[in-house]
């Protein structure tokens, strides 16, 4: 179990400020869905909320305890994370990329273990790179390599998972196998929190949506309280046709109207 | 289930055959020079049974070279590993970063204003001092920016710089032989070194061997780029302080007693790299040995190649690493 608590988080990137005042708790079993435009300040949240940009005021808690008083090898061990547009630098083969996940388990000069063996062999198979393995990582195909990451960050065994942006340049087939793979590592009981652009992939596979604006976090509930056609015209500035029957609701933007 | 296949099972047999190799190149840079010697003879001038010609061209020539070349092949290769891997960038080098030469400047500055004759430490120590300001320089003018393009062309301001003031020191010094003396400290040479060579050098590079071979955690956690690091538990602004230093003081050390020889830490993991999993990690130990092997073959061929003025190993060196920038060109513009 895991869960996660930003008291009254304020972030400043230099002067200016990026996240202001954002206050949540977050359980394990869910997939948290935050979403907001470009430069809303997502980003910026999930690495303050890591430990990688400085939290100007506020606490972030995992288990009660404060981020800011727990080792880096600890908050590693705790939540593993996909960074927006991970880019690898050396050709590494499937199977070698995937077992950097265990890094945070060995000690300084240690290396990998078989019992680690066996838990990159159960992440590729969740991520379904098994068949992958010996293939050099850089020479694979965009919905591949998304999963051989994804598969990378799951090796890490963490209770929590935070993926920026993980259906980048993906096609519609290969969102739906992440967003599947994601929902599924939440319901079998880990907090995985994933920043997202396709409001209806995110209303569909989320059980919970942030929707951050200007760096506020302006809702926070079930996608069907979210994502009503006066907050997109607000937040996004979009006008929207927004289909609510059933549970999820469908978004499919249709024109430009302005925000405010 | 089947226990899986380890990443570092593979490529076992790649150490074995780089000490074999090593212990090939050693014992023909005993035996191979102007005047050949054959193995009996100089097993029995090592031992101590020796003649008195084998014994004087052995151990008082031949060996204390040998040792001066394995040391300093050893930390450029290592050196050269490590910078790779922490810029991200194949083409990282002490020499072509301008460590190499803001070293040789601190090691001619020490010899040739006498503060080597005052005390013998102050000239690895100078070296040492004036490697970790070029590295200090490079760094802040390349910034954090993991462009080949910007690295190389601080590393050039960095070296052209240290090598203008190598130039001017040996100007200004009293020295009739300047020419020659700038060429050998930009060139690198192992003509004529002794065992005090050794001891000036050995420390520095058991030092920095050190200090560089704990690196293969972050080095590997580094491949996926900095947030992704941190987010695997690595303190960075931590990790920067051995390699760094490592880097400054194994090849001040090593420039110190050799000058400045280019490239080995530019060719050696490249030559490795394809036969590991080309994680950073295991490149580091194999870059070590093949650094010391191809330094020691480097040397072997400046003695029997006939010239009139001994060959600079620099030289040999730079012609081997001209490959390197080609097949990487040739790659960039998709020729290969």
């Amino acid at each position: 179990m895991v869960t996660m608590e930003l008291a009254d988080m304020t972030v400043a990137l230099g002067r200016r400020m990026v996240v202001r005042n954002v206050s949540a708790t977050l359980h394990s079993g869910s997939l948290v869905g935050i979403i907001g435009p470009n430069g809303a300040g997502k980003s910026t949240l999930v690495r303050a909320s890591l430990g990688l940009a400085p939290v100007a005021e506020g606490t972030i808690r995992i288990n009660g305890t404060p981020v800011s008083q727990m080792g880096r090898q600890t908050l590693a061990r705790m939540l593993a994370y996909l960074p927006q547009g991970q880019t690898l630098h050396w050709p590494l083969a499937v199977e070698r990329l995937v077992a950097l996940g265990r890094l945070p388990h060995l000690g300084p000069l240690s290396r990998i273990r078989a019992q680690d063996g066996g838990i990159i062999e159960q992440a590729m198979q969740r991520a379904d790179v098994l068949h992958l393995r010996n293939r050099n990582a850089m020479e694979l195909s965009g919905g591949e390599r998304a999963r051989v990451l994804l598969a990378r960050a799951l090796a890490v065994g963490a209770k929590g998972l935070i993926a920026d942006e993980p259906l980048a340049s993906l096609d519609p087939g290969h969102q739906i196998d992440v967003m599947t793979l994601l929902a599924r590592e939440a319901h079998g009981g880990a907090l995985v929190i994933a920043v997202l652009h396709d409001l209806t992939m995110a209303a569909r596979y989320c059980d919970r949506l942030l929707l951050i604006d200007r760096g506020r976090l302006v809702a926070d509930g079930p996608p069907a309280d979210v994502l009503t056609p006066e907050r997109l015209a607000g937040v996004y500035g979009i006008g929207a046709y927004v289909r609510t029957d059933g549970n999820t609701p469908m978004i499919v933007p249709v024109e430009r109207v302005s925000a405010d | 289930m089947n226990a899986p296949p380890l990443p570092d099972r593979r490529h076992r047999w790649l150490l074995p055959l780089l000490i074999l190799l090593l212990a090939t190149a050693a014992a023909a840079s005993l035996a191979l020079g102007p005047v050949p010697l054959p193995v009996p003879r100089i097993l029995s001038a090592l031992t101590g049974h020796g003649d008195r010609i084998a014994t004087a061209i052995v151990v008082d020539l031949r060996l204390p070279r040998l040792l001066v070349g394995l040391l300093v092949g050893a930390i450029l290769g290592l050196s050269g590993a490590v910078l790779q891997g922490y810029l991200r960038n194949p083409l990282a080098e002490p020499s072509v970063l301008g460590a190499s030469n803001g070293a040789a400047l601190g090691a001619v500055v020490a010899i040739y204003f006498g503060l080597a004759e005052w005390n013998m430490a102050l000239l690895p120590l100078m070296a040492i001092a004036c490697g970790l300001v070029a590295l200090s320089m490079l760094f802040v003018l390349a910034g954090n920016s993991g462009s080949p393009l910007t690295l190389i062309l601080a590393g050039i301001a960095v070296s052209t710089l240290a090598g203008a003031g190598i130039s001017l020191a040996l100007n200004l010094s009293p020295n009739p032989f300047a020419a020659m003396e700038i060429t050998s400290w930009l060139l690198g040479s192992l003509e004529n070194r002794s065992m005090r060579h050794v001891w000036i050098a050995l420390p520095c590079v058991l030092a920095g061997t050190a200090l560089l071979l704990g690196s293969g955690k972050v080095l590997d956690a580094l491949s996926l780029g900095e947030d992704a690091a941190q987010s695997l538990g690595l303190d960075l602004a931590r990790a920067r302080l051995p390699i760094l230093l490592g880097t400054a003081i194994g090849v001040g050390g090593a420039v110190a007693v050799s000058g400045s020889i280019g490239f080995v830490g530019l060719i050696v993991p490249h030559l490795i790299r394809p036969f590991t999993d080309r994680s950073p990690s295991t490149l580091l130990l194999p870059s070590m040995i093949g650094g010391a092997v191809l330094l020691t073959l480097a040397d072997v061929a400046v003695r029997i190649i006939p010239t009139q003025a001994e060959l600079k190993l620099g030289v040999v060196t730079a012609f081997l690493g001209v490959p390197v920038f080609l097949l990487h060109l040739m790659r960039e513009r998709r020729i290969w």
